[in-house]
């Protein structure tokens, strides 16, 4: 039965709804490798192996009563531990949420369950989707299915290793400051970050409500494709849900790119980006052209930027989201405590991480009295200057190429106790999270160490087609994303 | 513009943090190091720019005024790791200062 992992969620999707593939032989498929691989990667953090059979079965029972279970028909597809899971513990990889079990489910799993998906298990993040190399997961350690002595990237890196390891064709990731676009260049998978607002963050558990986007992990841009449309929406339980419909990505990101404007912002290319980086993008550039794409350089003068601003608008919003975490209505409690305030100040003490309580820290000093003109308010005049670079960028081009991380994954430990050298490894991811534009890593080869290249991809707000459409061209053209880690 | 260690633990008090006295010596370098980054900023002219909050323009609207389902209060009282199941609420310790 090992050949069913191989295959795409579109593949299996078709087979189940065609009756020629039961979900539960997929289930059941999927399961047998994660149960083999997993133990080496530590993508998951829970396997819900009955809950899986039962959605299978259920979505067999509809076949065999003639009902169309949906697009993801019995595709596995493993969830992100910071999305609420009814009756699944819901843990954001942080000990603050010990015995947390959600009593509802968030939109995204709603969705995908009401398209006959098959929710396989929940993945290990950097606590509270803090960080990028998943090092700051409280709960375990998740290694680079192409190096098991290198990070999967983060914050989202257990869902990036699941679909590089081919332990479910989809996985769902959250994205605040690259996190789904820098581990899918560090495992060589796809990784969406959708325009802000096109998916429902109903669920989701909050770090910076103006950054945070789910998106799609995927080996194949059909696969990324047919989970968007499925995720898309608007829904009327979050207020910054675009009120618009899903997208038609599977049809309309066919089609070639003769004359499509791919512009290179220079200033992406400054200090930091390793040479062989810088290489494999200028390969992606010269492929594009050769399938029709003309290139110009553009300047993008407030790049320079984005890192401080970042700094400031993500820890602000994460220093008054993070408050809920009290010890009163769920979670973890300090014991013995003589005060509310004692009760709050214990239980986060003893709950949170140091790069959560970093990050606490920085975003309460600079919304503090004195500071905060300095720094929140300077932050969001300097975000709103760089959105205009993108705005004047998509004037002259229909999409920019960037490297999507300034290194391949760096090794496990290498950089766990130096904060701002960990920070500038989204160095070219923050800027699409600040001016809410979409954005896609795809693969793009492999250095002389074996390690996957990532290539960022991005477009104006509601570009989604034409990414998919540029990325299908170049992985058309290079078959990158059919390569697999031996495991 | 460099936070001293006592700045460091009053932020934690502000922020509802308890530092032990090793916590606030190997942060406060820490985030000194991302504080220095912030300086960059004030470079930036960002006269009568306006300040942006979210990227694309959201505007609060109002549902119908319709009575729709909330979760079951037991349901809700499930999460918290210590309730009254009686009285129907969580229970935290004294809220007010003064003799217990």
């Amino acid at each position: 039965m090992s050949d069913i992992t191989t295959l795409s969620a579109t593949e299996i999707a078709a087979a189940v709804r065609g009756g020629t593939l039961s979900a539960a032989a997929v289930t059941d498929a999927f399961l047998a490798r994660i149960a083999a691989v997993d133990p080496q990667v530590g993508a998951f953090l829970t396997v819900t192996a009955d809950a899986a059979r039962n959605a299978a079965a259920a979505v067999d029972a509809k076949i065999a009563a003639g009902i169309d279970p949906g697009k993801l028909a019995g595709v596995p597809i493993a969830i992100k531990d910071n999305m609420c899971t009814l009756g699944v513990a819901t843990t954001c990889a942080s000990k603050i949420l010990d015995g947390f079990i959600p009593p509802y489910d968030a939109t995204v799993i709603t969705r995908l369950q009401d398209a006959g998906a098959v929710i396989i298990g929940k993945t290990n993040l950097d606590e509270f989707a803090m960080g990028s190399s998943s090092e700051n997961s409280a709960l375990g350690v998740t290694r680079n299915p192409w190096d098991l002595s290198k990070v999967p990237g983060g914050s989202s890196g257990g869902s990036a290793a699941a679909v590089a390891a081919r332990l479910v064709p989809i996985s769902l990731g959250s994205d605040t400051g690259g996190s789904i676009r820098q581990p899918a260049a560090f495992c060589g998978t796809l990784g969406l970050k959708p325009t802000y607002g096109r998916v429902s963050r109903f669920g989701l558990v909050a770090f910076a409500s103006s950054l945070d986007q789910i998106g799609p992990f995927a080996n194949t841009v059909d696969d990324i494709a047919l989970a968007m449309e499925v995720l898309s929406g608007h829904d009327p339980k979050d207020s910054t849900s675009l009120p618009i419909d899903a997208p038609e990505l599977v049809n309309e990101s066919n089609g070639d790119i003769k004359g499509l404007r791919v512009g290179i912002p220079d200033e992406y290319f400054a200090e930091g980006i390793s040479e062989p980086v810088r290489a494999a993008v200028m390969q992606v550039v010269d492929k594009l052209v050769e399938l029709g794409a003309v290139v110009t350089h553009i300047s993008m003068p407030h790049t320079e930027y984005t890192l401080p601003a970042y700094y400031i608008v993500a820890p602000a919003e994460a220093s008054s989201n993070l408050a809920r975490y009290d010890g009163v209505r769920y979670g973890n409690r300090a014991p013995k405590t003589l005060s509310h305030s004692d009760l709050a100040e214990k239980t986060r003490e003893q709950g949170f991480g140091a790069e959560v309580k970093r990050r606490i820290l920085i975003g309460t000093y600079a919304l503090s009295a004195g500071y905060y003109d300095a720094f929140y308010h300077k932050a969001m005049q300097v975000r709103t200057l760089i959105q205009q670079d993108f705005i004047k960028a998509f004037e002259h081009v229909d999409v920019l190429i960037t490297p999507t991380t300034p290194t391949t994954a760096f090794g496990i430990g290498e950089k766990s106790d130096d904060p701002l050298a960990m920070k500038l490894s989204d160095i070219c991811t923050l800027s699409a999270n600040l001016a809410g534009v979409p954005g896609i890593s795809i693969p793009a080869g492999f250095d002389d160490a074996g390690l996957p290249f990532g290539v960022q991809l991005l477009g104006p707000a509601l570009s989604e087609a034409m990414l998919l459409k540029v990325s299908r061209s170049y992985l058309d053209a290079t078959h990158w994303n059919e390569q697999a880690p031996e495991l | 513009m460099a936070l001293s260690p006592d700045e460091v633990r009053k932020v934690g008090s502000l922020a509802r943090l308890a530092l032990t006295d090793d916590e606030v010596e190997h942060l406060t370098p820490q985030l000194n190091d991302l504080l220095s980054q912030f300086e960059r900023l004030q470079a930036v002219d960002t006269t009568g720019v306006p300040a942006m909050s979210h990227s694309v323009p959201v505007k609060a609207f109002l549902r119908e005024d319709v009575i729709v389902p909330s979760l079951p209060r037991a349901v809700v009282l499930a999460m918290g790791p210590e309730v009254d199941e009686l009285l129907g609420g969580f229970v935290v310790p004294q809220v007010l200062a003064g003799d217990a």
